[in-house]
């Protein structure tokens, strides 16, 4: 695409992408350092895990205060106007990642001395990395207005809903087993939760690059694989 | 674009409500138009509708034809020797260009509105009632209630009623243009041609006329040329982008300034031209 005739509205354009970008990179590694914190049982790393997020939520603030200023400066159209509305909306959504990375974070600085056995970890651990490559996937696709990749991503978050409805069913029956399981289960759950909500963000923003390139939302239906809230119950009739 | 206009839907009334969106009428069919200045080809195989109580706005760099395209709509062109349309523009049904055309009762009918407001070196009322005269033969209370009536249209009666006898010369710039739209909409039109109706105006001046042109689209059908692409968006239902001459895109304005799907359109609103 040719310059814009006012240049001072390219860099304008230039530092948002560029702050989406930091603020992605950063989501990313409060996802890898909040699951590596527990799976390692490191409540130092948990720590720096929640205080991190300021980071994040001011790098969101930053950014609706410049396309906020762009959008009355420069009253931008079509793909301009496309590429601001993205930005603010990939910027909701990556401050929601952090939000749910720093609540691992503080789940592992509460299960303290008590950890889950390893293999229970494993499950969620997997999940992570799913999402993480999910995440790094879109945020490629925002970087380089890569359609395909970005519905990629749309497509491929069933999996992560599936695993994530197989450790819901794996941490009830642990927890039937035996009470003194049930709070770290319902720990490991949330934890669980949080990482396939990451991954419904990690498709929103797909859709937000769609929009960004297309002008329009996306028209198919996306393959849903979530079904916790009927795991719970059946395994609750079975038991 | 030969088909522009047949890919039309029907716009999401962003605005004034009152207008059906579900109803529309094509008021002037713009078929295979060409239009010489000379030997020069100023505009090159336009086609395009303009329906009944909708506003459609053109927008265009300088020079990319818009303006000509306007004064072929009421034949202001056959005041040039010279210049000379061909092909189809039919308003109603009826053809345009024809040499059968009684011109002055197309240009009452096709009112227009130019870029510098134009007062006539008389009073306020004599502005309104002088058009009104030439075409209606009205007893004084009726042209009174006329004069009356098209200033309140214009959103002016307020501002000028107890100056009336005042010169039209007098009145401030924004004012001089809603005198002149005033003018305009006293003889009845069923089109208002706007040719850069703010470009010489203040911003709220430029804001009333906006909200005249809201107005005005209930009972008249609007044609609008803007360079300001903002005022386009706001006050247009559809929007027409023209190039050296062609027509590059026509559509909903809801969608040209959201997402246009020709580059060049894409080019020019968000400021990457040239």
């Amino acid at each position: 695409m040719p310059d814009h005739t006012a240049k001072a509205f390219d860099s304008d354009l230039l530092d948002l992408a560029r702050m989406v970008a930091e603020m992605g990179g950063l989501a990313e590694k409060q996802i890898a350092d909040s699951v590596d914190a527990l799976v390692k049982r490191d409540t130092a790393l948990a720590q720096r895990v929640t205080a991190l997020d300021a980071t994040i939520d001011a790098l969101q603030s930053g950014i609706e205060e410049k396309a906020i200023l762009t959008i009355a400066r420069r009253q931008p159209m079509a793909v301009d106007l496309r590429e601001i509305v993205g930005a603010l909306r990939l910027a909701a959504d990556l401050e929601r990642i952090g939000d749910l990375a720093k609540n691992i974070g503080k789940r592992v600085i509460a299960l303290n001395s008590e950890f889950p056995p390893p293999k229970l970890i494993r499950g969620v651990e997997h999940m992570a990395h799913l999402v993480l490559s999910q995440l790094k996937s879109v945020l490629d696709a925002y970087a380089r207005r890569d359609i395909n990749k970005a519905m990629a991503v749309w497509r491929g978050d069933e999996e992560i809903d599936a695993v994530c409805t197989s450790v819901f069913r794996e941490l009830l029956t642990y927890m039937m087993e035996d009470p003194r399981n049930i709070t770290f289960c319902i720990h490991l759950m949330f934890c669980a939760k949080n990482i396939e909500r990451m991954g419904d963000h990690a498709t929103n923003i797909a859709e937000t690059v769609h929009y960004m390139i297309e002008g329009r939302q996306i028209a198919d239906q996306r393959p849903k694989g979530d079904t916790t809230s009927f795991a719970a119950l059946r395994s609750a009739a079975d038991g | 674009m030969s088909n522009a206009a047949a890919n039309v839907r029907v716009p999401i009334a962003t605005h004034t409500a009152a207008v059906d969106a579900g109803e529309m009428t094509e008021k002037i069919s713009i078929r295979n138009l060409d239009f010489y200045y000379g030997d020069n080809r100023a505009l090159k195989n336009i086609n395009v509708s303009l329906y009944r109580n909708r506003v459609t706005a053109f927008i265009g760099p300088s020079g990319c034809g818009k303006s000509t395209l306007l004064r072929i709509l009421n034949r202001m062109y056959d005041l040039y020797p010279g210049q000379r349309a061909v092909g189809d523009v039919k308003f109603d049904g009826e053809d345009i260009l024809g040499p059968s055309q009684d011109i002055n009762l197309l240009r009452a009918r096709i009112g227009m509105v130019f870029q510098k407001p134009t007062p006539f070196p008389m009073t306020i009322y004599e502005n309104i009632a002088f058009g009104v005269r030439l075409y209606d033969q009205l007893s004084k209370s009726e042209l009174d209630g006329r004069v009356e009536h098209a200033l309140r249209r214009a959103a002016l009666w307020d501002e000028v009623k107890d100056k009336l006898g005042a010169s039209g010369l007098s009145l401030s710039g924004g004012q001089q243009q809603r005198l002149c739209i005033a003018r305009t909409v006293a003889v009845r039109p069923e089109v208002i041609l706007l040719d850069e109706p703010c470009s010489a105006l203040d911003p709220i001046s430029t804001a009333k006329i906006e909200e005249l042109i809201d107005e005005l689209k209930n009972d008249y059908t609007l044609v609008i040329v803007t360079h300001n692409m903002q005022q386009a968006a706001r006050v247009s239902d559809f929007t027409a982008f023209m190039y050296l001459g062609e027509l590059i895109e026509f559509g909903e304005t809801s969608r040209m300034f959201t997402s246009p799907n020709d580059q060049r359109t894409q080019d020019y609103i968000t400021g990457r031209f040239g």
